[in-house]
């Protein structure tokens, strides 16, 4: 066990006989950005899920800082750890400003209000995230990707330490994206760190300090972007020949070819 | 940017203490003997008060006004909670059909109870165990993450509900229940033969009820945006699932028992709440609970008075009321939520 922000070790989790994840070993040391990816099905969801201890795991331990989450009580876990899903039901017209206040449940009594800090906390964050404009307007009112900034808001409002994000940006628009893994970068300093899922392979590379491959319910290559988005990894991960080029800043910029199955016949 | 603050919690509990007053004060007006407000305020101030009008205040208006206050509250307080746990605007005990699981589990009692010496006494427990079941049972269909099953949910309670009806008429008419007005009490809902000493008991489930789920308030609106993601913003769900369940069929047990399958009263108020006060339930269901009461009040008030010489159920009056708002509800958020 070692003391990363958030240690995943050996993790499997079955759904009865199939076996989702089959012994994930996943460390996100503190003040770094590690980005997920694989193909749809291969377990991303589930081991977000997993590490927020929304699911327990049939066999394997994650902690943080060291200390198994199991230790945790909910709110304490809450503290630690926010996350952004990919998408959310909503069944009542809650303002987004409450909405993003509610990041605040885990500081609060049974019986607490919000304080004018936490007010003046979630107003600064929706400002960062830019979201201010519609703070009042309900949220079954907002479009998919507004949505979707809300849920960001809330977890920055949350201040944990660690953040997971379930494909953050699949409803934004590209400008909106980069803004968002702007967001991500910056909250990764001070020592806190992140974990994002994302398909969007250019720019999680460009976000974060490592990636990681999950394929077939493990880890397949972690480290650096540059190292582990190789040819062979994605033909392994996604099933398609690709060729890796550089961007001028250096990251890697991965160009589908063709399906393999498709270069096979 | 108005955010729910102690002090505007208070202020708009405040006014809705003092609607509930207006209402009491009709309620207690409101009949056919002609009683001034002067003198009804007379009989309650005096301890040794009696004659014809101490009578008719005393005995009459006064307990079932208090009774229907606090029926009114149950309903109104379990709506919001179904509302909450199912995560859908349009549940409430009576559509959802658990009415009708307590409305059986109180005639079981009072049709079959007295051949193994179950009085009346037993019937609100029976009602609780009915609405239990029912709750239990609607939210095994519905599903731990249940939100597109509305129509399963509503349909559920249409055939839920009609079959408690017919064991209702079944069971009543074989133990020769069914003179007077004791079966149009349980099936459409009446404040007009109460039994007064349960008063205590519905008063006690409602606090018990209102105590349990407070502090789940907070919970509970975390819930509106998912359980999961309640969970990961430190709520015990499955606890607050559990607490809400029990404290719901408490209270729709409690009232079903006193004053039968009375529908709507948990689906106005609180859809009449939310649009004025917002989804917060840290304040929506305290302000359910004097919303509801004042309404039940208001609507046997009318029930007593609109036809004069006779009285309907009161029952009949939410039911005019809140059959034309769900079908209203329905369409509303079947294009904004669930489509």
């Amino acid at each position: 066990m070692t003391d990363a922000a958030l240690c995943i070790e050996d993790v499997a989790l079955k759904f009865g006989e199939r076996e989702i994840l089959k012994g994930v070993n996943l460390e996100v040391p503190e003040g770094a950005v590690v980005a997920l990816a694989g193909r749809n099905g291969a377990g991303k969801t589930t081991l977000l899920r997993v590490a927020s201890r929304v699911l327990r795991p049939s066999s394997g331990r994650i902690s943080i800082r060291g200390a198994p989450i199991e230790g945790f009580s909910r709110r304490d876990l809450a503290k630690e750890l926010a996350v952004v899903p990919q998408d959310t039901p909503v069944s009542f017209p809650f303002r987004v400003i409450e909405v993003v206040l509610m990041g605040r449940s885990p500081h609060l009594g049974v019986l607490g209000f919000e304080s004018r800090a936490d007010v003046a906390l979630a107003r600064e964050v929706m400002e960062r995230v830019g979201i201010e404009e519609f703070a009042d307007r309900s949220i079954l009112d907002l479009s998919g990707g507004e949505r979707q900034l809300v849920l960001i808001a809330r977890a920055l409002t949350q201040e944990p330490r660690v953040l997971l994000l379930d494909e953050p940006t699949a409803h934004l628009d590209l400008a909106h994206r980069v803004a968002v893994l702007d967001l991500v970068r910056d909250f990764a300093r001070d020592g806190r760190s992140a974990l994002v899922i994302s398909h969007d392979l250019a720019l999680s590379a460009r976000a974060s300090d490592r990636l990681a491959l999950l394929a077939e319910g493990r880890v397949l290559d972690c480290g650096r972007p540059a190292d582990v988005l190789t040819p062979v990894n994605l033909m392994t991960a996604f099933g398609i020949r690709a060729d890796v080029i550089q961007a001028p800043d250096g990251s890697p910029l991965v160009i589908p070819r063709s399906a393999a199955s498709d270069a096979m016949s | 940017m108005k955010i729910l603050t102690p002090m505007r919690a208070l202020w708009s509990l405040s006014v809705l203490g003092a609607v509930l007053l207006g209402a009491l004060t009709l309620g207690l007006t409101a009949g056919p003997s002609g009683l001034g407000l002067g003198e009804i305020l007379s009989v309650l101030a005096d301890r040794d008060a009696s004659g014809p009008a101490a009578d008719i205040v005393l005995r009459v208006r006064l307990p079932r006004v208090l009774l229907g206050a606090l029926v009114g509250a149950c309903l109104a307080v379990s709506g919001v909670l179904f509302q909450a746990m199912l995560r859908n605007p349009l549940a409430d005990p009576y559509v959802l059909g658990v009415s009708g699981g307590a409305a059986l589990g109180g005639i079981l009692v009072l049709s079959l109870g007295s051949a193994i010496g179950l009085g009346y006494a037993a019937v609100p427990p029976a009602a609780f165990a009915g609405c239990l079941i029912t709750t239990a049972v609607l939210y095994a269909i519905a599903g731990a993450n249940a939100r597109v099953s509305t129509t399963s949910l509503l349909l559920t309670g249409v055939v839920f509900n009609a079959f408690a009806s017919a064991a209702i008429v079944f069971l009543a008419s074989m133990a020769g229940l069914t003179e007077g007005a004791s079966i149009f009490l349980w099936l459409i809902g009446s404040l007009s033969s109460i039994r007064t000493e349960v008063t205590g008991w519905v008063a006690i489930f409602l606090v018990l009820g209102l105590g349990a789920t407070f502090p789940l308030a907070r919970g509970l609106n975390l819930s509106a945006l998912g359980g999961e993601s309640a969970e990961q913003l430190g709520v015990d769900i499955d606890r607050q699932r559990r607490v809400v369940l029990i404290a719901s069929s408490l209270m729709v047990g409690a009232a079903v028992s006193v004053a039968g399958m009375i529908g709507f009263v948990g689906l106005i108020i609180p859809h009449l709440l939310r649009l004025i006060l917002g989804p917060d339930h840290r304040l929506l269901i305290p302000a359910s609970a004097f919303g509801g009461a004042a309404f039940l009040v208001i609507c046997d008030a009318v029930a007593r008075t609109i036809l004069d010489g006779r009285e309907l159920p009161v029952g009949a009056i939410t039911a005019l009321a809140g059959g034309p708002l769900f079908l209203w509800l329905l369409r509303r958020y079947h294009q904004r939520v669930f489509s």
